[in-house]
Formats: C-alpha cells, structure tokens, sequence
C-alpha cells in the first residue's frame, strides 16, 4: 500500500528541470504555493497553472505518474467537496432533509479542490525531479542564515537524510515483524479500525526496539568515520549555480512580479 | 651579557615546548608497533534506576598487546570474552579504565587526537546495513573524507579510487539497499580507504553474511594488507577465516590466553576446545583420522594424506 504513494518519489530522467539547482527549484515552489493562496477568484488559478503545464512538459515526468500521486489525496478532496457543498450559506440549489446545496457551495467546493489540486502536484513535482539528497543540500544551504539563531540547520538535514535512507529498511522490518506474528496467529486483516489499530502495537513496540538499536550503531559507525557536525565539513556533489540555474531564477522573479500586477 | 643570556633562555624555551607539543605522538622510528595496549582494564558500570551502581563487568582485565605495522592480526573469542571490547578501544570509541591505548603514536584519551586516531584506524561493523549513512554507494564512501573536510577534486578521485579498489564503482551511482549484504560490507571498506587509513579493524564483519559474501569480505581484507600494506584487525569467532592470518590471539574473559601463529594456535587443540572454541573443520579432520602435523589448508590437507598412504 506504501508503495502506492507516488508523492515524493524521485523520477529518473536527465530533463532540464532535474538538472535545475535543488535551491532554485525549492524557492520557485514556495512561491508557486504562495501564488495559490494569494487569490480568491478562478483567474487567479491561471498564471500559476501555466507555469505548471510549463514545467510538467519540460520535465517529461508521465502526466499519469502525476495523476497516480494524485489518487492518494483522493478521500480528502471527497471529503473537501461535501463540507464545501453542504456547509456553505447562500442561495439554496437543492434540499433535502438537513442537507442544502447552494450555489456558493458548489463554487467554493471547485474552487478548493482545484487549489488543492495545484498544491499537490505543484509541489510534487520538485520531489519528482529533484532527488532526496539534493533537497536536503539544497535546503541546508538555503537555511544557513538561519544558524545565527542557533537553529541546528546542519543536523536537522543530516537527520532527513538519515531518516531517507532507512524508510526503505524500517518498511522491510515491518514486513518481517508482521509475517512473524501471522506466522503464530496473529490478526491483522480483520475487525474494524480500532481492533486493527490495537492488533499494530505488538508490530510497532519491537520495532521501536529495533530502530533505537539501529539509531545507536549508526551513530556509532558516523563517529567511527570522523563525524563531528558540520563545522569544516566538505561535500561530494556541492551545489553550484549554473547558466540555466540563473535564467531560471531570473524567470522566476519575473513570474512573481507579474503576479503582482495581476488584478 | 645579561640580555644575550635571558633571549638564549627564552628561545631554549620556546623549542622545548615545542618539542614537547610534537611529543604528544610518540612514534619514533624503529618503534613498529601501530597499536599499542600497555595493561589495559575496562569497566561496564552497569547502573540501576536511581543511578547507583548495580554491578561491574570488567571487560578488559590487565591486557597488553602490540599490533605490529604491516600485521594481519585475528582477535578470536567467545561471545562475551571482550573482542569487541577491545577493537572498539582500538578506533577511540571506547577509552580505557586504567591503562593507556596508543593508536599510531596518539593517546586514544586524548580528546584532540581522535579525530586523527580515527583517520588512522578505521573500523567495519558487523551489521551492513546500520553502517550505511548516505542513499548512493559513492556519496557514503565520500562520507569520511567529507568529515574530514578534503577538497572536491581530491574526494572525487578518493571515492573513484576506493570503489575500484573494492571492485564497486559500477554500482557507485546505485542505493545500497539493492546491494547484498557482501557488497555493502565492500562499500563499508571502501570508505575507510577513502580516508587512507594506516589499519582496518574488523569487527566481525561476516557475522550476518552469507558463505559466499564471507568469503568475499576475507579475500579483500587479505588483499589489502598484501598489496596496500594495511594492517588488518580481524575480530572474528569464526576459525576458518583465521587461517591466513599472521597471528592469532585467542581471548577469553578480557584476558590473553593463547597467542602465535595459526600454527600453533590450533596445535593445542584441546586447549581451544575448553575456551568454548572449535578447530577450522579440515584441521579437526585431520586431527580425526590422524594425520600428521597441524594442518591448516585443502592444500596442506591432501600432502599430508597423499603422505600417509605411502
């Protein structure tokens, strides 16, 4: 089921887009998302949405891999549209018992799940195109200003890195600790939410047990190899500006300043 | 006069203390030792709830131990006889209660030196996996020398050379988690040689392998100490992996109780069965249908047979 869930899954391809500096492609999101939130009418979708198609084309991701991401937000744009639908005053549509549609309703309910959508795959598609370990150079170097008030900027993207690389082994444990319980009988496919909830915790408690363990030979290991923070560390793959890194951001400026001047 | 007398002094001083600060590595030629255990004790204090002391176990008991440079040395040892103890002082991630560990020249207690004694003396884990910390084979090999703080161009040829050395750099763009267990344990070496150390210690690096990654991870080992010249530390209870070594020190209770070549390790047989210990298969076979002489190999094994027919 984890499986399913293509948000954040990198997508191997040599487009100009992958190969943008991670720090272009991170701030040009953040102000994609805040281009979303900044107006209340349809047009207002509509730079934005150019922008994307823009993207989606020179990144040559699938249009149905973007869409597979998509089907997991499913359940919350459903839930999305009746709140919108049903608990919005206005001019009423249709009635019928407690429930009321009214005009207003419908539009803020396309609105948002329209919004929703834009967020979803405007921000995954840094992720498809950038991989994990340049996100997190990047975002280390974008939040470096931030050491002077002591925020632990290095370490807090030594950890998501960390946490990176072992999401695939702790799944795998998983697998393994769940295998060996229905080997002796347990449960875990039937009864309602609550009982499969409660049937998880003998799955979760070992392994809880098992990744302290991990935590502490892998730090182990990292001071074993001269790890001592971030002070007078060197990278592999540093993160350089090139041309194209510029013009992009040079495009970017002028996405915003349009915005600007939008009505 | 006076002032001629006082300047004298004071440069007299000056080289004295700074003789005295290059000291602090005390390596001085002639002296071969790389690692030095001068009567070495360790504690675990172990500690119930409110902190008071509940019981000590002393895992190294009075142990001195020189590892010569160049040396392929096996540690043997039960569980619990403090071989992982000991390899474990040896990378300066424990320091001793009493006594001192040399690791090329430097003091493993002294804080500023182990940032160089690591350098100098890296170390293989036994579980593959909780020893990998980046998403690609090349950037966790590049993972020491960028602690370390080497420049770009140097690291890439570092990482580049390394992974050749191990046979990986196909795969340097590939997540360890597609490797065997074998492969990681090769990536694991190869970011040691990355960092140029002067030993590797391995602490039971081929516990959670299968035979053909064991034997994988012992050929390499071989290999760098013949053509780099690196002195291994093999920590092991596995006797077989044991019979190309240079010497044997067999512990037991954090104390030495047998030391010396192979040879003469598995000679007193009974000796190694009492300590919990068994014999590499083709010498207890030997041993069984009583052949003559300690024998070691598949080689050694079919002379001496070949010999006992005539």
């Amino acid at each position: 089921m984890i499986r399913d869930i293509t948000i954040g899954q990198y997508y191997p391809s040599e487009s100009v887009i992958h190969r943008l500096d991670a720090r272009v492609k991170f701030i040009g999101t953040i102000a994609y998302i805040i281009s979303l939130f900044l107006f209340d009418t349809f047009w207002g979708f509509l730079p934005a949405f150019v922008w994307l198609t823009v993207i989606i084309v020179l990144s040559g991701v699938p249009v149905r891999y973007i869409a597979k991401g998509l089907k997991a937000m499913l359940f919350l744009m459903i839930f999305l549209i009746l709140f919108n639908i049903f608990l919005t005053p206005g001019e009423v549509l249709a009635e019928w018992w407690i429930f009321k549609i009214t005009d207003n309703g419908l539009i803020n309910a396309a609105f948002m799940v329209l919004r929703l959508m834009l967020l979803v795959v405007g921000s995954g598609m840094m992720t498809y195109t950038t991989t994990p370990s340049q996100l997190t150079a990047g975002m280390e170097s974008l939040f470096k200003p931030l050491g002077i008030f002591k925020v632990p900027v290095h370490e807090v993207a030594m950890m998501m890195s960390i946490a990176l690389r072992f999401i695939p082994i702790l799944l795998e444990e998983a697998d393994k600790i769940m295998k060996a319980q229905q080997a002796r009988g347990a449960d875990f496919e039937s009864g309602n939410i609550l009982k499969r909830a409660k049937a998880l915790i003998p799955v979760l408690v070992p392994l809880f047990v098992s990744a302290f363990r991990r935590a502490g030979e892998l730090a182990e290991a990292m001071e074993a190899r001269c790890y001592h923070g971030g002070k007078g560390r060197t990278k592999l793959h540093p993160l350089k500006f090139a041309k194209r890194d510029y013009v992009s951001l040079i495009l970017l400026i002028g996405f915003v300043v349009g915005m600007g001047f939008m009505p | 006069m006076a002032c001629i007398f006082l300047s004298m002094g004071l440069l007299l001083n000056c080289v004295y203390v700074n003789m005295e600060r290059s000291g602090k590595r005390r390596l001085f030629k002639g002296d071969k030792a790389l690692v030095r255990f001068e009567n070495v004790t360790f504690e675990y204090i172990r500690r119930d709830e409110e902190g008071n002391v509940d019981g000590i176990t002393t895992a190294l008991d009075d142990l001195s131990l020189h590892i010569r440079k160049g040396e392929f040395i096996a540690i043997l040892g039960s569980n619990g006889s403090g071989k992982s103890t000991l390899a474990r002082h040896i990378n300066a991630l424990l320091s001793p209660t009493k006594g001192k560990v040399l690791v090329a020249g430097y003091d493993t207690c002294n804080v500023d030196d182990q940032f160089k004694i690591r350098q100098s003396a890296g170390m293989v884990f036994q579980n593959p996996d909780n020893q990998i910390i980046a998403e690609t084979v090349e950037e966790d090999v590049a993972f020491g020398p960028e602690n370390m703080g080497i420049p770009v161009e140097e690291m890439t040829k570092r990482v580049d050379d390394s992974l050749k050395r191990v046979g990986l750099y196909k795969k340097r763009l590939e997540s360890p988690n597609r490797l065997s267990g074998g492969q990681k344990q090769k990536v694991a070496i190869a970011g040691i040689l990355a960092m140029k150390p002067e030993c590797i210690i391995f602490d039971e690096p081929t516990a959670m392998l299968d035979p053909v990654g064991r034997r994988m991870i012992i050929e390499t080992a071989h290999e760098l100490n013949k053509k780099d010249g690196i002195t291994i530390v093999l920590i092991t209870h596995n006797m077989e992996e044991t019979v190309g070594a240079d010497r044997i020190v067999v512990i037991e209770k954090g104390k030495i109780v047998m030391e010396g070549t192979p040879r003469q390790v598995f000679s007193k047989g009974e000796e190694l069965k009492s300590l919990g210990m068994e014999l590499p298969v083709i010498t207890e076979l030997a041993q069984r249908i009583g052949l003559e002489g300690c024998v070691l190999t598949r080689e050694e094994f079919v002379k001496a047979f070949e010999r006992a027919q005539d």
